[in-house]
């Protein structure tokens, strides 16, 4: 009883502190939790983002949190615990449509609450398309490709279907162990127009079109369940192909050197962004939206590809990406989304991949098993 | 002196009842040693009992997010009560206006994605369904409505799939057998429940290679565990410590660590193939992300805990006893099988239930090394609790897990007896 009313008064007293500081923004917070993916992804956003924002205000404190995989079980439970501890959290766009749906992400007006772009245009024409949810702040667009080891083959891959052909291209292949990504690109691969994909993969014979077309290099696969996985077994020669996220075999072959070339034919997009967890108390929620407000403006988002070659989600952006921030080169090459790299792409479909995900997991996962 | 030999009962000193005395007595005592153990049946009591009931309450209630399915749409439940499926007919009129009602309201409490994806977890499609009909029919009017079916059915042609709306009306009580039949590879069709197709059933194979590759494990270490606890047994207390510590080395390495060291052992061009290599042999062994990689690492990551309890047993088991058996005429094997063995067994009892159990819950070893067919139910688990947020059938095959291992341990338990297992 004691505690808790210790605790009342210390945390009116820092809501009071913070009034004081606040000068007319209101009431904000003077710790935040940040929730991303770790590694060199969330290295980059701590760079870009966190360091000069604190920087800018004297006190804050940044907890950062490593979650962002589970985010969408973690914040459900939170709110049926009725304790949300995150204050930022770094999602996938499909999880970030998730939880606005579900009522725990705070809706965003891009207009009114995030930066414009430095020549006036609105922040909402800025984001365009990028904007898939009421509550969704993009960031980034990434994709998940192949790499491949420069040195294992002899011809190098142009195609994703190349990863079928095993007599070519020896030696074996990383894939992811669930079906997004692979379910596509069997499909495209067993002739089936990149707009049919989805409508294939929704009847049964399509499903097993896909099985029928993984099945062919099925003993020639390695199965990945985390990103960093890949790069390693590419490094170590345990496979000569892989898929994972662009950045990672980016830092893979720009940062350690290793043998590994790109293969971005149907490179799959996804955008990632973040999200406020909604009914956070008003403080919190203040210091939120202000470091998202900072953390997605032209410049931040153009900063955080100097260490990661994650396109910004920002038009206004895009001409201002640079060079490395330590290694000095450009940046422009490396991203999905340039042009050299980006002639045959497709959308990860969040929408589509909502009803159909649990089904074709368990199908999946009982091909995997036969 | 004629006091003491009345029939009254028998006085304590204070003139209360003997009896009653003794028995006061005894209760205080008893209160206080449960006052001793109370912080300990508070901990077990929040920190197991209680998440352990509340799991097993998640595998039967019929839950969307925090509120029951039929707290959420109560006239839909109610109009659905007389329609039958069986019949190929639609629902009638009235339970559509209904669904428009209960949708409306469920939309405003942001509760309409979470029944989607309740349902969609029978039937695939209907998560979609209810996302998009969110907005549409969240602005419908119910008393200007005359068709309320058409209506519906113009926002998405899915509500007029019968399917779906047995899939509702199956799923409309408070508490629901459906996470059990998902976890035991059934499935609810209009026709009734069916088992999946042979080759859809994950989680029967699942959990059989689940037990098998636990027994497998189990084996292995006794195999391996044995002469070990007995050589430790049996050697001069200085060698034997000495011995100990590489026992008891691995067991103090963190898990991952020597998880990870089998990888890099194990793997294509790891250390072991490259040997093979060497050895003048051509073709490269795939000793991991398989059935192999897992039966390989977890021997090895459990081999402690079968060593530790054998030696504890075999310690007190003299030496004099061999060697009377062997003055006595007995062959090394017969005195080893006859004399030593059956002595042995309370301790290949404790080491076998515990690597048992302690392997058919693993999780991270199976995670990193098993691949695709060397992975347990508890990955799956996992799997449909964090990735999928399927809670109720992650709870359901928790369940299941729990009840096979406390079967096992029962028939154990007839077989070998409790008592008969020592830890030392």
């Amino acid at each position: 009883m004691k505690l808790t009313k210790l605790m009342l008064t210390t945390s009116a007293l820092t809501v009071a502190a913070g009034a004081a500081f606040a000068e007319g923004h209101g009431a904000m917070a003077d710790s935040m939790t940040v929730v991303s993916w770790g590694g060199a992804y969330q290295n980059s956003q701590v760079k870009a983002y966190v360091e000069p924002y604190v920087e800018m205000n004297e006190g804050l404190e940044v907890v950062t949190d490593e979650s962002s995989a589970e985010a969408v079980t973690k914040l459900r439970a939170m709110a049926e615990a009725g304790n949300i501890t995150w204050d930022v959290v770094d999602v996938v766009a499909a999880d970030a449509m998730r939880l606005c749906d579900e009522g725990l992400a705070l809706e965003i007006d891009p207009d009114t609450m995030l930066a414009d772009a430095p020549d006036g245009t609105k922040a909402s024409e800025d984001f365009g398309d990028l904007i898939v949810s009421e509550c969704f702040i993009p960031q980034i667009v990434y994709s998940t490709t192949f790499g491949y080891r420069t040195d294992l083959l002899e011809t190098a891959p142009t195609s994703v279907c190349d990863i079928f052909d095993t007599e070519t291209y020896p030696g074996k292949r990383a894939l992811e162990k669930r079906p997004i990504g692979n379910m596509e690109w069997a499909l495209i691969c067993d002739g089936v127009a990149i707009e049919d994909v989805y409508d294939t993969l929704e009847t049964e014979e399509g499903v097993q079109r896909a099985f029928a077309k993984l099945d062919t290099i099925k003993d020639d696969v390695v199965w990945w369940s985390a990103g960093a996985e890949t790069p390693q077994l590419l490094a170590d020669g345990e496979v000569s192909i892989g898929s994972t996220y662009n950045g990672r075999l980016f830092s893979a072959i720009a940062e350690q050197g290793q043998p590994i070339g790109m293969l971005w034919d149907w490179q799959m997009f996804d955008l990632d962004g973040w999200i406020i967890p909604a009914n956070l108390p008003a403080d919190r929620e203040a210091r939120a939206l202000d470091f998202v407000k900072f953390a997605t403006d032209t410049q931040r988002l153009a900063d955080q590809a100097k260490y990661i070659s994650y396109g910004p989600a920002r038009a206004s952006s895009a001409p201002l990406v640079g060079q490395h921030a330590e290694l000095g080169i450009e940046m422009a090459p490396h991203m999905p989304t340039d042009p050299n790299n980006a002639q045959n792409t497709f959308l990860f479909n969040y929408d589509w991949w909502a009803s159909y995900r649990d089904d074709l997991d368990a199908q999946y996962q009982a091909w995997l098993l036969q | 002196m004629a006091d003491t030999t009345t029939d009254g009962p028998m006085l304590a000193a204070d003139g209360t009842p003997l009896k009653q005395s003794l028995a006061r007595a005894l209760r205080r005592q008893k209160i206080r040693a449960l006052m001793l153990t109370a912080p300990l049946l508070v901990f077990v009591l929040v920190s197991f009992i209680m998440p352990i009931g509340s799991m097993l309450m998640r595998s039967i209630q019929n839950t969307a997010g925090t509120e029951y399915v039929p707290d959420i749409l109560p006239n839909v439940v109610a109009e659905l009560e007389g329609w039958d499926p069986t019949t190929g007919e639609l629902p009638s009129e009235a339970a559509f206006r209904a669904m428009i009602v209960d949708f409306k309201a469920a939309f405003e409490n942001k509760q309409h994605t979470q029944l989607g994806r309740r349902f969609n977890y029978e039937t695939p499609g209907m998560s979609s369904l209810f996302r998009k009909s969110g907005r549409k029919v969240s602005r419908m009017d119910v008393a200007e409505i005359t068709d309320a079916k058409a209506e519906l059915i113009d926002v998405d042609d899915d509500w007029g799939n019968i399917q779906y709306w047995a899939t509702i009306k199956a799923n409309s009580g408070y508490y629901t057998s459906s996470y059990y039949m998902a976890a035991f590879d059934a499935e609810r069709t209009i026709e009734g429940v069916q088992m999946k197709d042979p080759d859809q059933r994950i989680y029967q194979k699942l959990m059989l290679r689940t037990l098998w590759l636990s027994g497998l494990i189990t084996f292995c270490t006794l195999a391996i565990g044995y002469p070990v606890a007995w050589l430790l047994a049996d050697l001069p207390l200085r060698t034997s410590n000495l011995l100990m510590i590489l026992v008891l080395l691995p067991f103090w390495t963190s898990l991952l660590v020597r998880t990870s060291a089998w990888k890099i052992l194990l793997q294509e061009q790891g250390v072991i193939n490259d040997i093979w290599i060497a050895l003048g042999f051509s073709d490269r062994l795939s000793l991991i992300n398989n059935q192999l990689g897992v039966v390989i690492a977890m021997t090895h990551i459990l081999l402690p805990f079968m060593i530790l309890p054998l030696y504890s047993v075999m310690k007190t088991i003299p030496p004099s006893y061999l060697r009377a058996a062997k003055s006595l005429g007995a062959t090394n094997t017969t005195a080893f099988l006859r004399v030593y063995f059956p002595q042995t067994t309370p301790g290949i009892g404790a080491g076998a239930l515990l690597v048992f159990i302690l392997a058919v819950g693993y999780f991270i070893t199976p995670e990193l090394v098993g691949g695709a067919d060397g992975t347990f139910i508890s990955n799956r688990i996992y799997f449909q609790f964090s990735t999928l947020g399927n809670w109720g059938l992650a709870a359901a095959l928790g369940t299941i897990m729990l009840a096979i291992v406390l079967l096992l341990y029962y028939v154990y338990d007839k077989l070998v007896g409790i008592d008969n297992v020592k830890l030392g």
